[in-house]
């Protein structure tokens, strides 16, 4: 048993690394060491030297983390506003991917075509189609001034606000109702980012085995009482991955107005340790951001195995 | 009836209720549908108005006066035909080879023990959640000053340009280091790892080896779920910018193409324009016709795609059974 068990052990490491061998070269070219690169471009100044056809790095110690923080005045509002942002979307879509999926789980004509529909910005909210409307010199001037004067003009949810502060504003809370407003003014942000969500929770939905349910409704129990007894705990796993998922995605945009910041120090002024330093930063700010929410969440998740 | 009145009225009621429930599911779900069609049929109406039906405020949906001259235009200035045919060529080129380097990867996570396997799977969940964005300006350089370990610089005296050429992005590509190819390894694995592991041992005992297990016995069973991430790989590449704008600007990218139409409108009118010297600027209105054509043209090959196979699209994320 020894020598055979042990040689087949180690067949079994060599062939296992074998199959994974394109996976460990590119992650350590082209992501632990650029990653690395990246984190000493935070202390860097970095120059192109194309004559010699090479770059080099000058240490220059927490300069550019000052530059970030301190000095410069959009840095740090523009990525205030973005975690907030963030925050006013990541919760309406995991609220309403869930409720699609439930409606979704039932059967009724032309399922189907709903669920191919709602699947459909996952293909087409992606890469460059975010923001390409106003994406050229002319519009984008403008598309400010575009959005203000929409804002201006009376919507539905505008008028409804002003009934609703009128009447209750000193009642309720103004700030309740004006996110509650928010969210539906951006109704279609949050059903396009809504795809994978919907998709992951339905999965989830047609894991849960029907005789818990049919069981349940012998002893009585309510529609209601049959989502927070059985349907939310069972499918709180999934709710750990969609909110991982949601704000993985949500920083990943193209169109945010970091990710844009970014864009314009390494594109246009060539300016790598400040453009690296922001982008760690904002990385770094989100990564912890999703280690306290995940570690939270997966405390309440509930497993059924 | 009998049952109802001896009920007092419970089934009725229910009756009642479940058809009330349905309406308004049906009616809410197909209004959410509207609500994420509707800047696509923005975009078609707008793409077949003709100038007066742009600054006509009675048209608002369907045009007086329908054309297709956006449609002729956006073709000429994108180059439309050969724009299509050499992104199709690259994205697929591209795609096939991304999802082969992640089968085998995601492969080698399912079915074997090695030493530190846990660390390579949290690299594999690293690359997922850190965006190509943060390392930008690192990739940018190694890229351009491309070298392995000092070698080329040993062999040529000086390291590569790899910025701007196909082969960049296909060394990117062959370590399932491309587009989001930590989700195909992800979702892959997840396929694989649910195989029964009677199959692979009846193969050994057969005499039959690793590899030839794989590709004989394993990879048929899993053609779905390649497809499917084939298909992810093959449209998510034709929108991308970000690798487009590094590698293949010479392409002339359907993705690149698109995101510069705007200001390729605005030189075209510029140039041709009577009057004002070429500084004249096209109406807003104008502009923003135009770029719908452009992207309703961009996006139609992969909205083709997603029609006939939108099963493996819709399905395979659910499949693939994502639990943390």
């Amino acid at each position: 048993m020894g020598k055979g068990f042990f040689n087949m052990r180690r067949k079994n490491a060599i062939s296992g690394y074998l199959f994974i061998a394109p996976f460990v070269l590119g992650f350590l070219a082209f992501m632990a060491y650029p990653l690395y690169q990246t984190f000493r471009m935070v202390f860097s100044t970095v120059s192109l030297d194309f004559a010699n056809n090479e770059f080099a790095m000058r240490w220059i110690g927490i300069e550019n983390i000052n530059r970030a923080i301190r000095i410069d005045p959009f840095f740090v509002q523009y990525m205030t506003e973005e975690l907030i942002a963030m925050a006013l979307l990541v919760i309406p879509v995991i609220i309403f991917s869930l409720f699609v999926a439930i409606l979704l789980n039932r059967k009724f004509p032309g399922r189907g075509f709903v669920r191919a529909v709602f699947f459909l910005p996952v293909i087409l909210a992606s890469g460059v189609m975010v923001g390409i409307e106003t994406n050229n010199t002319l519009l984008a001037m403008v598309s400010d001034q575009i959005q203000e004067q929409n804002a201006m003009r009376a919507n539905i949810t505008g008028v409804v606000e002003r009934l609703l502060s009128d009447q209750f504003g000193a009642g309720v809370g103004e700030e309740f109702i004006e996110y509650i407003l928010e969210m539906i003014n951006q109704i279609y942000a949050i059903a396009m980012a809504s795809g994978i969500p919907i998709v992951i929770f339905l999965a989830g939905l047609q894991t849960i085995n029907p005789s818990i349910y049919e069981a349940a409704s012998i002893e009585g129990a309510t529609g209601w009482e049959n989502f927070w007894k059985i349907t939310f705990p069972m499918i709180s796993p999934m709710i750990l991955v969609v909110v991982v998922y949601a704000i993985v995605d949500f920083m990943s945009r193209t169109d945010g107005q970091v990710m844009e910041m970014i864009d314009e120090q390494i594109n246009l002024f060539r300016d790598f340790g400040y453009g690296s330093t922001i982008a760690v930063i904002y990385f770094l700010v989100i990564a912890i951001i999703l280690a306290i929410v995940g570690l939270i969440i997966s405390r309440l998740v509930y497993y059924y195995d | 009836m009998a049952r109802n009145r001896a009920t007092d009225g419970y089934l009725f009621k229910r009756d009642i209720g479940r058809v009330f429930v349905g309406i308004f599911t049906v009616i809410l779900l197909f209004g959410l549908c509207f609500v994420i069609l509707q800047p696509l049929l923005h975009q078609f109406s707008n793409s077949i108005m003709s100038q007066d039906d742009l600054f006509d405020r009675t048209v608002i949906a369907i045009p007086r006066y329908p054309t297709f001259a956006n449609y002729r235009l956006a073709v000429e200035l994108m180059d439309y035909w050969g724009s299509v045919l050499r992104s199709l060529g690259v994205t697929f080129g591209v795609a096939l080879l991304q999802i082969a380097a992640c089968t085998l990867v995601a492969y080698g996570f399912a079915r074997f023990d090695f030493p530190l396997k846990r660390f390579w799977f949290a690299c594999v969940i690293l690359t997922i959640i850190v965006p190509p964005h943060i390392i930008r300006s690192a990739l940018f350089l190694n890229f351009r000053f491309f070298d392995v370990f000092g070698m080329i610089n040993l062999i040529r005296g000086d390291p590569l340009n790899l910025l701007d050429t196909l082969q960049g992005y296909l060394v990117l590509s062959a370590t399932a280091m491309g587009l989001r190819n930590g989700l195909y390894i992800f979702m892959l694995r997840q396929y694989f790892r649910n195989m029964p592991k009677e199959l692979e041992e009846s193969a050994w005992v057969d005499g039959c080896g690793k590899l030839r297990t794989f590709i004989q016995i394993m990879l048929p069973d899993a053609v779905p779920i390649i497809i499917s991430c084939f298909l992810f790989a093959f449209v998510w590449q034709w929108t991308d910018g970000f690798y487009s704008g590094m590698f293949l600007r010479h392409f002339n990218m359907m993705s690149l193409q698109m995101g510069s139409l705007g200001d390729m409108f605005i030189t075209h009118y510029r140039m041709t324009a009577v009057g004002g010297e070429g500084m004249l600027n096209p109406p807003l209105a104008t502009i923003e016709a135009i770029i719908s054509t452009g992207v309703l043209m961009g996006i139609a090959p992969i909205i083709i795609i997603y029609l006939f196979a939108q099963r493996f699209f819709v399905e395979s994320v659910g499949q693939s059974g994502i639990k943390m």
